[in-house]
């Protein structure tokens, strides 16, 4: 099937075609000369040279590892930092008996059950020429009786090594996290980055906390060392350094002894707490309680500790300022109030009459108040101070879910606030569609009223309320909440300040917000239900006390505290920010099962913002449970608390 | 009777080609074999994937190129669309995005267009052949930047840096004009820059690794420093077959499949380079041969190009292992295991065998 084209074309176009076929052979010819020069240089020129690295001495590449960045407070104080020690290191796929070795290594050096225990966990998770520490921190002495020994030990050998060190211990844990030996996914992730060169001859990476979530800033580069190896791979001398380049330095926003104060004024009890500077969105101080040591997972954590931490009912590896979600209470109630404003489906004035519960017309269920006699007729101010829930029972049914869920995710409720630490949860700020999505079923208004008071499907971290609280703070600019405030680099010496992020703007009217502050100053003054934690306060604080449910109550029976076991007893909460005119700290404060939010979780902000207003440190330790401490005869009943309670 | 089918049989495979290849391929068993460490596996499943590709190439032999350019214009678009496919959806495996999984298959859409833009491309210039303007190399141009733009970004440098090379190779012989060839290089080389702040913080490292290996010895250096002393001290003789030093001590990365050239250089020196080389460039010279006889646009562009990019192969892989080049991942033609890139480059060579068979116009 030739057709005549192609006879056409035989004679057309075939002269160009052979002449650019010579061009395109040249080309060829030429660039196998160049092939040529080179094998001819390499292979004759350079033969020697390469002869002699080949064949004479094998040249081996080691790495030389940097040392890691150091982490401090925002003041310089270490959190994180490394010191060197000699350990004793056991390369299993050199030793023929390993357990007969470490009997006869036990004889001369101390080695501890826990010692082989840690190392047999290691050597079930490692590969067999990886060369693995069998015990720590050597004494001088027992580097000598070793030394003199050694011949006795092919395969064993003492390296003076940087260990990662935590000077604070628990303090900060979950904000600073650990580092752990590198696994195998670990290996894996590196590889899919394309780092695992970089990882060459380190054993240790971040696992958690900002030693992960930075881990490329505090590594460092490798350095590396061209060593001529005898036959037996050992380095005779060195050919060619190249120097590592150490990690960079993080400084967090986080103060020291803020967080001290503020992990201590917890006590023994569970709960979290995260202060923002609510101009920057710096995170000044981040507690979740119970913590643990760091130094723990350092060099492989022993089962006995592991078992501890993992099975502990108090969860202290849970870090409970990001993954704690808890029902925000009441602390809802100062956005609520916006979003009627913002709606105008209240304005400060309008008033809700409380009967103590409040019903949809002809229904007989009564969603009730905290105070079942009802707070007689109530205005914005008031529902706010007094925190009343029959009126915010009524402005959500007002308002309906659509119009709440728009609002409220202004202050990022609902998603991540996006902190950089990696693992934190986005909570529920519910929504029609979350409903259909979540258990395919439509939404009902019932669950509208409930919502209104922070109950219901409304879950929510600790660090999610701080930064929806330092947004009212500073009048509408949700931040981006960050710990660390500057990167120290090694290599210039220079510091790079990590910049305040705006997420978004909240679009918040002024007057809405001179109202809704106004109410939360008046919560911390005699008659307001955070009024006795802070009593004398020499600043303008502003609050507002929650209470957290954790099992529903039936609609004829009283919740009675003393009546519910601890664990099911409510979680108290409070949010504020101070000073009011000028707000330079913001925080939330969850107390696990603490019961009120303005007896148990407000006097731990007290002395939070007392120390960073004022400087001023608690005067004695704070007493072990003061939930339990008896209320001061002749406090306002009104100060005693709020408590809620959703229907069924 | 049989005698009569076999002869069919063979009718279109041409016997220089086929010498060469097989030439080729004991060459490549053989190093193989020493770079695997003696290992009959390997050895056993390289031997299988060669007997399919010899199968490959005859059929493609068999099809006469008309039927070709029919096919290649659907490919093309099939193509196109699985590569679309694989970036959307692809399988992810160290940081590249290349597979592609539909049902049980699992494909590779990059090697199919190794393969369908050479094609596509002569058959777009065959349906112009009646004079051809500048708006016609420029549709063909966008022809096949779109699919090497897709497979840059996977990323694989290497298959994109191949099939450019084979689209570039079409324009070329269709006859676009030096002026506009010029003005083509003066812009790519106006490109290069922007083109590098789209590079994978990898491949960059790769190129300037390449310009001082010393710079990273411990990742992608390590391969340029190893790959140049095997070669380097494998002289004038080379230290004889299963004799490599560097190869047997493990110093040698990737060394049974792109780095394996740095294995023949160790073992049999400058000598068994040259022999190499000898052989594949008469391989693409007489496929070149071949491309020049040929009986239409379509015939003479599509072999030109087949031939011409084997010439890329061999280059980059051979500049790559002795130092000149960045390492790109581009195997040597039939000597690397793997045989995927075996099947391409067979079908190729059974696409000229079948444009040789059809050289005259008195054939039917």
């Amino acid at each position: 099937m030739i057709s005549k084209a192609s006879v056409y074309d035989q004679v057309l176009g075939l002269h160009a075609y052979r002449s650019r076929m010579n061009v395109a052979v040249m080309v060829i010819l030429v660039a196998c000369l160049l092939l040529l020069v080179r094998f001819v240089w390499l292979q004759v020129f350079q033969y020697e040279h390469y002869h002699t690295l080949a064949e004479a001495n094998r040249i081996a590449i080691a790495p030389v590892v940097p040392t890691r960045g150091l982490i401090l407070d925002r003041s310089g104080q270490a959190l994180a930092n490394n010191y060197s020690a000699y350990t004793l290191e056991i390369t299993p796929g050199r030793v023929e008996d390993l357990d007969g070795t470490i009997d006869a290594l036990s004889k001369i050096i101390d080695i501890a059950p826990r010692d082989r225990k840690r190392f047999r966990k290691l050597f079930d998770e490692s590969h067999n020429f990886e060369s693995l520490p069998l015990r720590n921190r050597l004494s001088e002495t027992e580097v000598a009786r070793f030394a003199v020994n050694r011949y006795r030990f092919p395969g064993v050998e003492i390296r003076a090594r940087l260990f990662r060190n935590y000077p604070q211990g628990t303090t900060a844990s979950h904000v600073i996290g650990y580092i752990g030996r590198i696994n195998d996914s670990d290996l894996d992730r590196l590889d899919d980055d394309g780092l695992l060169a970089n990882y060459r001859g380190s054993d240790h990476l971040g696992k958690v906390g900002v030693e992960q979530s930075y881990e490329r800033e505090l590594h460092g580069l490798t350095g590396s060392e061209q060593v001529e190896t005898d036959a037996g791979g050992r380095a005779v001398h060195s050919l060619a350094k190249t120097e590592p380049v150490s990690g960079n330095d993080l400084v967090l926003s986080i103060d020291l002894n803020l967080q001290q104060i503020a992990e201590k004024a917890f006590g023994n009890r569970r709960g979290a707490l995260v202060a923002i500077d609510p101009n920057t969105g710096e995170i000044l101080a981040f507690v979740s309680q119970p913590g643990y040591d760091p130094n723990l997972f350092v060099d492989g954590i022993d089962q006995a500790n592991w078992d501890a931490l993992n099975q502990s009912p108090d969860k202290p590896l849970t870090d409970r300022a990001l993954r704690g979600l808890y029902p925000p209470g009441s602390t809802i109630k100062p956005f609520m109030a916006m979003a009627g404003l913002f709606y105008h489906k209240r304005t400060p004035e309008s008033l809700t009459s409380d009967p103590g519960y409040f019903a949809f017309p002809g229904s007989a269920h009564h969603y009730r108040d905290w105070q079942p006699k009802g707070h007689g007729v109530v205005d914005m101010h008031r529902s706010i101070v007094q925190s009343c829930d029959t009126y915010y029972y009524s402005l959500a049914n007002d308002l309906g879910i659509d119009n709440m869920h728009e609002f409220l995710s202004r202050f990022g409720f609902g998603e991540r606030t996006g902190i950089d630490l990696e693992g934190e949860l986005p909570g529920v700020l519910p929504s029609r569609e979350w409903k259909r999505a979540r258990f395919h079923q439509d939404w009902f208004s019932g669950e509208t009223v409930i919502s209104g008071i922070g109950q219901g499907y409304n879950l929510m971290t600790p660090a999610q309320l701080a930064a929806a609280a330092a947004t009212l703070a500073n009048g509408g600019t949700l931040f981006r909440p960050h710990l660390v405030r500057a990167i120290r680099e090694s290599r210039s010496g220079q510091t790079r300040d990590v910049r305040p992020e705006v997420l978004r703007k909240a679009d918040l009217a002024t007057a809405d917000l001179d109202v809704v502050r106004a109410a939360m100053a008046d919560v911390m003054r005699p008659g307001g239900t955070g009024a006795q934690a802070y009593a004398g306060a020499p600043y303008a604080m502003a609050g507002k006390t929650g209470t957290a449910q954790v099992v529903t109550i039936k609609q004829n029976e009283k919740y009675v505290e003393s009546r519910v076991k601890e664990r099911n007893r409510d979680h108290a909460w409070f949010i504020g920010f101070a000073p009011v005119d000028a707000p330079r700290i913001a925080l939330a404060v969850l107390v696990e099962n603490g019961g009120h939010g303005g007896s148990a979780a407000a006097p731990i902000a007290r002395q939070v913002t007392d120390y960073w207003l004022l400087g001023k440190r608690p005067a004695a330790p704070p007493p072990a449970e003061p939930a339990t401490t008896a209320p001061a005869p002749g406090a306002a009943p009104a100060a005693a608390d709020d408590e809620e309670e959703g229907s069924d | 009777m049989i005698k009569g089918l076999l002869l069919r049989l063979i009718a279109p495979l041409d016997a220089t080609l086929c010498a060469l290849i097989l030439a080729l391929m004991a060459l490549g068993l053989a190093v193989l074999y020493s770079a695997s460490d003696r290992d009959l596996m390997t050895l056993a499943g390289q031997s299988r994937s060669m007997v399919l590709a010899l199968a490959c190439m005859c059929l493609m032999a068999h099809l006469p190129p008309h039927q070709l350019m029919r096919l290649a214009g659907p490919a093309y678009v099939i193509g196109l669309m699985l590569l679309v496919g694989v970036a959307l959806g692809g399988e992810v495996s160290h940081g590249a995005r290349r597979w592609l999984h539909i049902g049980p298959i699992r494909i590779q859409p990059s090697e199919l267009m190794k393969l369908v833009l050479p094609l596509a491309l002569a058959t777009w210039f065959q349906h112009r052949e009646q004079g051809l303007a500048l708006r016609d190399f420029l549709i063909a141009l966008l022809l096949f930047v779109v699919p090497v733009g897709l497979i840059a970004r996977q990323p694989d440098l290497g298959t994109a840096l191949l099939i450019a090379s084979s689209g570039c190779y079409v324009l070329f012989l269709a006859g676009l004009s030096w002026r506009v060839l010029a003005l083509a290089g003066a812009g790519f080389a106006a490109i290069l820059p922007v083109a590098w702040t789209f590079l994978h913080d990898y491949q960059r490292q790769r190129v300037l690794t390449l310009l001082d290996p010393s710079q990273d010895p411990l990742g992608a250096g390590y391969h340029i420093i190893q790959s140049t002393i095997a070669v380097g001290s494998g002289g004038v003789l080379g230290k004889g077959w299963l004799g490599g030093t560097q190869t047997h001590l493990d110093f040698l990365p990737e060394r049974t499949t792109d780095f394996i050239f740095a294995v023949f250089g160790e073992e049999f020196g400058l000598f068994g380079e040259l022999l190499l080389l000898i052989l594949l460039i008469s391989l693409i010279l007489r496929g070149l041969d071949i491309a020049s006889q040929a009986s239409s646009i379509f015939n003479r562009l599509a072999a030109g190009a087949i031939s011409l990019t084997l010439f890329t192969y061999t280059f980059v892989n051979m500049g790559m292992v002795s130092g000149i080049l960045p390492v790109v991942g581009v195997p040597l033609p039939f000597v690397s295991y793997g045989g995927t890139s075996l099947i391409t480059l067979m079908l190729g060579q059974g696409i000229l065998m079948s444009i040789r068979h059809h050289r005259t116009l008195v054939k039917r």
